[in-house]
């Protein structure tokens, strides 16, 4: 059987028939005829060049589809098909999001956000993500820029900043998706290895502005077979990538909006993301962010250096640490009981959107904390987990 | 407020020219500019001057840089002076200069010429501004307040673009053209715009929405044939302006089309069949469809004038200079000289309209307006499809080209919609069914109650499928600020 694929479609009912998008598109991947423009599903290569052009968003629609529907029968349609059902998402039903196709991402994925108690839902401002343009199948190769240790040697925790260079292929990413990295080679079984997931660290234009790169933060994990390969790639290895991934997990495109940012660990990932992204396109933003941040020690902390250069007037930083000689365990709810005051406006703030990411262990621990923190505030944790969930506001990814 | 003295305009004023390292345009430009800004404070949309915007910008003309969205004071907004990437080694695509390459610098015989069009074109941009300067107070919804901003501040830009190439091209007559755009105004009797199209008010949204539908494309149609011009600077220019323009197309398309979707729906609700119940269709608070079919009437024959005289000497003169070229010109296939070329142009012979072969390089307006028709006929298709699937019986159509014309072959032939000449008498008798009278004109006037609250219409329009930029339904399209 054919893998579905994701086809770039224009709404006919949308379209004004202006030529912008068969005018911008460098892979002349769209054409017309006197009724509909059209995209031609084998020369479109997702470069999303032709988006933000559109002045109606016609152009923003997509299937996914078995066999693409070649130009001639979009030529005739006067509507969109409807998305045909796949059973890749069980009983999810149709109010679920498309995260992703492949089966062995979409349980990644479910795992990661089961904590949230629910259909994860994206913001509403956020951009529309891409997902799944490469697969295992037509994996995107990219080639190693950089590899940093982001712990102090001699530390027991060895994390590393990745920089990928995606060289002329068009790999549209937002903070908060995920990649996939498949090391080569069989697994035990013979089979092939598997799959493993990691956050995007930077913001969707780049480690840089307007290059096309990405940054991942990779741990090596004792006996990970992916996280050993990742850690120990050197400058101008190639890599296949997979995905991108993820269509909830992403942060408000709101200026206005508060960020409470909460991991340990490689959690901190998407949160680079976020706070680059926030940073570069309105620094003087109303919205505020806050981050829990915990680690082992100050040392095993990824990008502590980076991290004190942030404004206070940008972010509220708690750096949390659990192993710091003479000194009791913190873990990030603890901090977090001790902000309970301002913390719970934040909470109560329907302009307010929590994040967690990190390890599974903290989700309950967190989760307490923010019910306490709301109980003194006379709020009903439930209730406001529920509405915040709902309305795209509360978002988990844990592993 | 912006500091009109320390304007820093290298970083003001957007630009892929250098402007940094061309003082003397810069110079130029920055004395230009407070006075445009003068004029957007008097001329521009009235009342909503402090007001927040949620507005595209565009900073460069990559795919990544020319729709940055975001909140803005519209006199705040950065007016950039964007040329279309250089195309390398571009030919001129049509007349007696056919396959030289395209001129980067005025050619001295044709100086006159490229700057008439370039004045011409650039009148029309401010003149609309000013048009609709007071239809923010009406607005149907933030969504489309924000709509009718977006389109001001683009004219504006589009205004920009040909003050760009006038300070740059052409010297002092540059500068005091410059002037003159900025002193013009749209409806003055000592000043007014030069194209009559661009004098006649805009009274409410629906006019607005044909506006944009109907004459902006006349615009639209103007920039792609000066984007096959052979003065590259101007080709440029335009090509990058009618990316702009397409957001024009839309405001219009859909405003429309959301006008008759909502009658339908309408009088669907409330079990009316007869669209020309008219009385009935009103008292829903909604426009009837044969009102709006006036109100087409009138600006499809208001914007076919802008295209001239059927048969004119200057438009082929451009033409074979090669500083205007025809729609898509590049796309055509023949000696793009017309040499011995005949066109079926449209006249009035003995009280009858008929098709005579003229030259072609003569009726080069007549072909620029046959293919502005086409395009408008697609539109007004969609509409119909809308008018269809609510089961309404009811058919929008253009008029004939005869039809209420002030320019060309068939000023005042007295014509009816469908193309039969009448005499005046007969006329005058009629005319109040196919063109909006005074009393369509003061129900019209009456909807035009504005809907500020987020995310809610008027009753009278359709909300849209899409939000701009992806934006959900109750996005605060405009912060409006309280003078």
């Amino acid at each position: 059987m054919t893998s579905p694929t994701k086809q770039h479609l224009i709404d006919p009912e949308i379209c004004i028939r202006c030529n912008t998008c068969e005018e911008t598109c460098p892979q002349d991947a769209v054409t017309h005829n006197d009724d509909n423009y059209v995209v031609i599903a084998d020369k479109c290569n997702y470069c999303m060049d032709c988006i933000s052009p559109c002045p109606t968003g016609a152009i923003d629609n997509w299937r996914v589809v078995t066999e693409p529907y070649a130009i001639e029968s979009q030529f005739e349609w006067d509507e969109l098909p409807q998305q045909e059902s796949f059973g890749t998402n069980g009983d999810q039903g149709s109010s679920a999001v498309v995260e992703a196709f492949d089966d062995e991402i979409i349980q990644l994925l479910e795992e990661a956000h089961q904590g949230v108690g629910g259909h994860s839902v994206a913001p509403r401002s956020a951009s529309k993500p891409s997902v799944n343009l490469f697969n295992r199948s037509k994996p995107a190769i990219a080639r190693v820029q950089g590899n940093f240790r982001l712990t102090q040697e001699g530390t027991e925790t060895d994390v590393r900043h990745i920089i990928l260079d995606i060289g002329d292929q068009a790999f549209p990413v937002v903070e908060g998706q995920s990649v996939g990295i498949i090391p080569p080679g069989l697994d035990a079984n013979g089979k092939p290895a598997k799959a493993r997931l990691y956050s995007i660290a930077c913001p969707r234009d780049g480690e840089k502005p307007n290059a096309n790169n990405i940054a991942l933060t990779v741990k090596r994990e004792p006996n990970g077979r992916c996280s050993n390969y990742v850690c120990d790639l050197a400058k101008g290895d190639e890599v296949e990538l997979t995905g991108p991934y993820g269509a909830t997990f992403l942060m408000p495109d709101d200026p206005t909006a508060n960020i409470i940012m909460i991991c340990t660990g490689t959690g901190s990932a998407p949160f680079r993301g976020f706070t680059m992204r926030r940073q570069r396109t309105a620094p003087q933003a109303e919205g505020h962010l806050v981050l829990y941040f915990g680690a082992r020690t100050p040392e095993e902390l990824p990008y502590f250096g980076p991290l004190k250069r942030i404004p206070k007037s940008v972010m509220t930083q708690r750096l949390v640490f659990s192993r710091i000689k003479d000194q009791p365990k913190r873990h990030v709810q603890d901090q977090m009981r001790q902000d309970a005051d301002w913390l719970s406006s934040y909470i109560a703030s329907e302009r307010t959107y929590i994040y967690v990411c990190g390890l599974k262990g903290m989700e309950e621990g967190v989760d307490a904390a923010l019910a306490e923190i709301c109980e003194s505030a006379g709020l009903d944790w439930p209730s406001q987990r529920a509405l915040m969930r709902r309305e795209g506001r509360l978002h988990l990814e844990t592993y | 407020m912006l500091d009109l003295i320390n304007v820093n305009y290298d970083t003001l004023i957007p630009n892929n020219v250098g402007l940094s390292s061309d003082r003397r345009v810069l110079k130029a430009l920055e004395k230009w500019h407070p006075g445009y800004i003068n004029w957007w404070h008097d001329m521009g949309p009235n009342g909503f001057q402090e007001s927040l915007a949620y507005l595209r910008t565009a900073v460069s003309v990559d795919s990544k840089g020319w729709a940055k969205f975001d909140y803005v004071k519209m006199p705040e907004y950065r007016w950039g002076v964007l040329l279309a990437p250089a195309v390398e080694d571009r030919r001129i695509p049509c007349g007696e200069h056919f396959g030289d390459l395209a001129w980067q610098e005025v050619p001295g015989e044709y100086r006159a010429m490229l700057r008439r069009l370039i004045v011409i074109q650039g009148d029309t941009e401010p003149a609309s501004v000013e048009q609709q300067r007071f239809l923010g107070k009406t607005a149907p919804s933030l969504y489309d307040m924000r709509n009718l901003f977006q389109v001001n501040v683009e004219e504006g830009r589009h205004l920009w673009a040909m003050v760009y190439l006038l300070q740059k091209y052409f010297g002092k007559d540059g500068r005091e053209e410059s002037d003159e755009l900025l002193r013009r105004q749209s409806g003055s009797e000592e000043a007014p715009r030069m194209l009559g199209a661009f004098n006649e008010e805009t009274p409410d949204w629906l006019s607005f929405f044909m506006f944009t539908y109907f004459t902006d494309r006349d615009g639209k149609m103007q920039l792609e044939a000066l984007a096959q011009s052979g003065f590259d600077p101007l080709s440029r220019t335009t090509r990058f302006m009618l990316t702009e323009e397409a957001h024009h197309m839309f405001v219009g398309e859909t405003g429309v089309g959301r006008i008759v979707q909502r009658t339908c729906e309408a009088m669907t609700e409330a079990g009316i069949e007869d669209p020309y119940d008219i009385e009935a269709v009103r008292a829903l608070g909604v426009i009837d469809l044969p009102t709006v079919q006036k109100k087409l009437n009138l600006h499809y024959s208001l914007s076919l004038d802008l295209f001239g005289s059927e048969i004119s000497t200057n438009a082929a003169n451009a033409f074979t200079a090669g500083i205007k070229g025809r729609f898509q010109e590049t796309k055509i296939e023949d000696d793009h000289k017309l040499v011995g070329a005949t066109y079926p142009v449209l006249k009035l012979i003995d009280g009858e309209a008929k098709l005579i072969d003229e030259p072609a390089l003569s009726a080069i307006n007549m072909r620029l307006r046959d293919d502005y028709t086409n395009d408008a006929a697609g539109g007004v298709n969609r509409w119909n499809k809308i008018i269809q699937k609510a089961g309404v019986a009811f058919e929008l159509a253009l008029p004939h080209v005869a039809f209420h014309r002030q320019i060309g072959e068939f000023l005042n032939a007295e014509a009816t919609p469908d193309g039969r000449i009448l005499n005046a008498e007969e006329w005058n008798a009629q005319k109040g069914q196919w063109l909006p009278n005074t009393a369509d004109g003061d129900f019209i006037a009456s909807l035009m109650q504005p809907q500020w609250e987020a995310g809610k219409y008027a009753n009278w329009i359709s909300p849209p499928k899409v939000g701009i930029d992806n934006k959900p339904g109750e996005f605060e399209y405009v912060k409006i600020y309280d003078a």
